[in-house]
């Protein structure tokens, strides 16, 4: 008796894994948990902002909460804000150290790799979903944002950091650009949270110490006397999209932290490659 | 590592479905596999034994090419491992120290899923290849079930299942009857003999003895790390003891008579003022004439038995105390 397939290793690309790891992520309940959280953000402030009857200064509270009540389109970078230093962190962080550790805490990797996946294929598409999450978050926020908004607060031409106005179907590409430029600030976090969980088989370790290392690249980035290396810390552009709300768009922000996260995914998808392809795996 | 598959060419033995040399491997400072050379005949239905902790899971992950050796050579379907691992392991099914499943996926859902993972499998017969598996080890009624809600017997046959998901060479099965209550171990039995005739090699680990005995033509024998035993099943129980088993009432004629006819019998006291004498005995022994003999003088014989060697014996003799036979 032979295998159906007796040609030397060919087959598909593997994309049927990509799409079988995306369904697996999405339809475990602790995603769309994990999301619906994401998505009551906008909506509690939006609530907040709207039933209490206290007048906002401006430069009270997170930036452009003031605007909020005189335009809805607001409220979705607003949220962003709010998200970006914890909770969007935190979500990265339970699927991210849930990649690998995850697989081999519950016994499923072994498995895979007996398939065989292919180590390297399998660490690509774990990354590749714990991108996809962090796409599903951000543009989750953002949409949800912009429609309490728009059902609760007025809408309309959206005045912009430099001063012009923008209409609003302008306004809407650029909520988009925003949930984009924090999409790739969250890259960087998940090829760390990637590498991290190659090194254990407890997956809540991983998930913890993924969001640790968030946290102290923020605590880090704010004290003066580290001023030097902070432009290459991973969160240092995590606030910066800002460029995207004046007029000109303003590419430089994203640029650079485009390219911080790029070194963060090279070095750190280089690190789990190292770990995870000579590993023994012993779960 | 172009070292290594030069020596490996050189090794490979087609007759073999596996093959090891000086396969050794150490973690920190615990050896748990000792330099073993194991030969797996193709089409052979290979028991490989020994007690917990010595040495066997850690093989067959090295044969997986989940953990590589610390030294020494692999082959599994005549390619070196884990060098050759994306061309060998779809040829390979395999049950891994019990089965590893996504509890909040059905059991189908957790087949495919795997099935995903190996790049040649077809996804235009996946459905069907699945639907397969799964009737195979009769979990066709609990397929659309998550797997949290199934029993640890269910789980051990959908990790079978998953091992048949492809036509395969060669299955590799650590203990693949845990947790199956009598009915399921039958079935497995079944299954593996059935799978054996359609020429497929199987190595199953187990330390349920009378299990290997029933199934097996091959057995290796493992403890603390070394291979102290490998061979035909029939080899090896040759190297044991036959001995001849008489229960009667009259203990004291019998005995008297078998000592006469050259044998050594040890009386063992039963219920009902029986007793079992039980003598080694000669291949050469021929049982009718002592049967004849005790008939002849009038002992009245509740049970007469020639037992040949069982391979528990073999294997407490071969692995010493603490071997869980039983567990």
């Amino acid at each position: 008796m032979s295998s159906s397939n007796s040609s030397p290793v060919k087959g598909n690309l593997g994309l049927s894994l990509l799409a079988s790891e995306l369904s697996v992520l999405f339809r475990r309940r602790r995603t769309w948990a994990m999301l619906t959280a994401v998505a009551l953000i906008p909506i509690f402030l939006a609530f907040a902002v709207r039933l209490s009857s206290q007048v906002l200064v401006p430069g009270e509270g997170p930036p452009f909460l003031d605007r909020v009540t005189q335009n809805g389109l607001f409220t979705g970078f607003t949220a962003m804000i709010v998200a970006i230093p914890l909770f969007l962190p935190l979500t990265i962080g339970v699927v991210a150290g849930d990649t690998i550790a995850g697989e081999a805490g519950q016994g499923t990797l072994r498995y895979l790799l007996v398939a065989p996946a292919g180590r390297i294929r399998l660490l690509l598409v774990k990354y590749a979903g714990a991108a996809a999450f962090a796409a599903a978050a951000t543009v989750i926020l953002m949409l949800t944002g912009l429609l309490i908004g728009a059902a609760l607060f007025p809408v309309g031409p959206v005045t912009l950091l430099s001063g012009e106005v923008i209409t609003v179907s302008e306004s809407l590409v650029r909520s988009l650009l925003v949930a984009m430029y924090v999409w790739v600030s969250l890259l960087g976090l998940s090829a760390i949270g990637l590498f991290i969980s190659t090194l254990t088989d407890v997956p809540v370790g991983a998930m913890a110490a993924t969001v640790v290392v968030s946290v102290v690249a923020q605590i880090l980035d704010v004290l003066p006397q580290l001023a030097p290396i902070q432009p290459w810390l991973f969160s240092h552009y995590w606030l910066g999209f800002a460029d995207l709300l004046r007029q000109p768009l303003d590419w430089t922000s994203f640029g650079q932290n485009a390219i911080v996260q790029a070194g963060y995914i090279v070095v750190f998808g280089a690190l789990a490659y190292s770990r995870f392809a000579t590993k023994d795996i012993l779960s | 590592m172009s070292k290594g598959a030069k020596a490996n060419e050189v090794l490979a033995n087609p007759a073999l479905a596996i093959e090891t040399k000086g396969l050794f491997k150490s973690f920190a400072k615990q050896t748990a596999v000792n330099g073993i050379d194991l030969s797996v005949p193709k089409g052979s239905v290979f028991g490989f034994l020994g007690p917990n902790g010595s040495g066997k899971t850690t093989t067959i992950r090295m044969l997986l090419g989940l953990t590589s050796p610390s030294e020494g050579v692999v082959n599994v379907l005549g390619q070196s491992m884990p060098a050759n691992l994306q061309s060998v392991l779809p040829k390979v099914g395999a049950l891994v120290e019990g089965p590893g499943f996504y509890p909040f996926l059905s059991g189908e859902a957790n087949l495919k899923r795997l099935d995903t993972a190996d790049r040649l499998a077809d996804p235009k017969t996946r459905n069907e290849r699945v639907a397969k598996a799964l009737e195979r080890v009769g979990l066709t009624v609990a397929a659309k079930k998550k797997v949290h809600a199934y029993s640890l017997g269910m789980k051990q046959r959908l990790g079978i299942a998953n091992a048949l998901l492809q036509p395969r060479d060669l299955l590799i099965l650590d203990e693949p009857t845990n947790g199956l209550d009598p009915q399921g171990t039958r079935e497995v039995r079944n299954l593996i003999k059935s799978l054996a005739s359609e020429g497929t090699t199987i190595f199953v680990s187990s330390h349920l003895l009378a299990e290997v005995e029933q199934l097996c033509t091959h057995v290796a024998v493992m403890s603390a790390g070394n291979l102290v035993s490998q061979g035909e099943l029939a080899e090896l129980r040759h190297m044991g003891q036959t001995r001849v088993s008489v229960t009667t009432p009259d203990a004291d004629a019998a005995f008297a008579l078998m000592t006469g006819l050259g044998l050594v019998p040890v009386v063992h006291e039963l219920a009902h003022s029986d007793s079992s004498l039980i003598a080694p005995v000669s291949s050469a022994f021929e049982p009718e004439i002592l049967a004849a003999a005790l008939v002849a003088a009038g002992v009245r014989i509740r049970g007469f038995a020639v037992e040949e060697p069982s391979l528990e014996e073999r294997f407490v003799s071969l692995t010493g105390e603490g071997f869980d036979v039983f567990q």
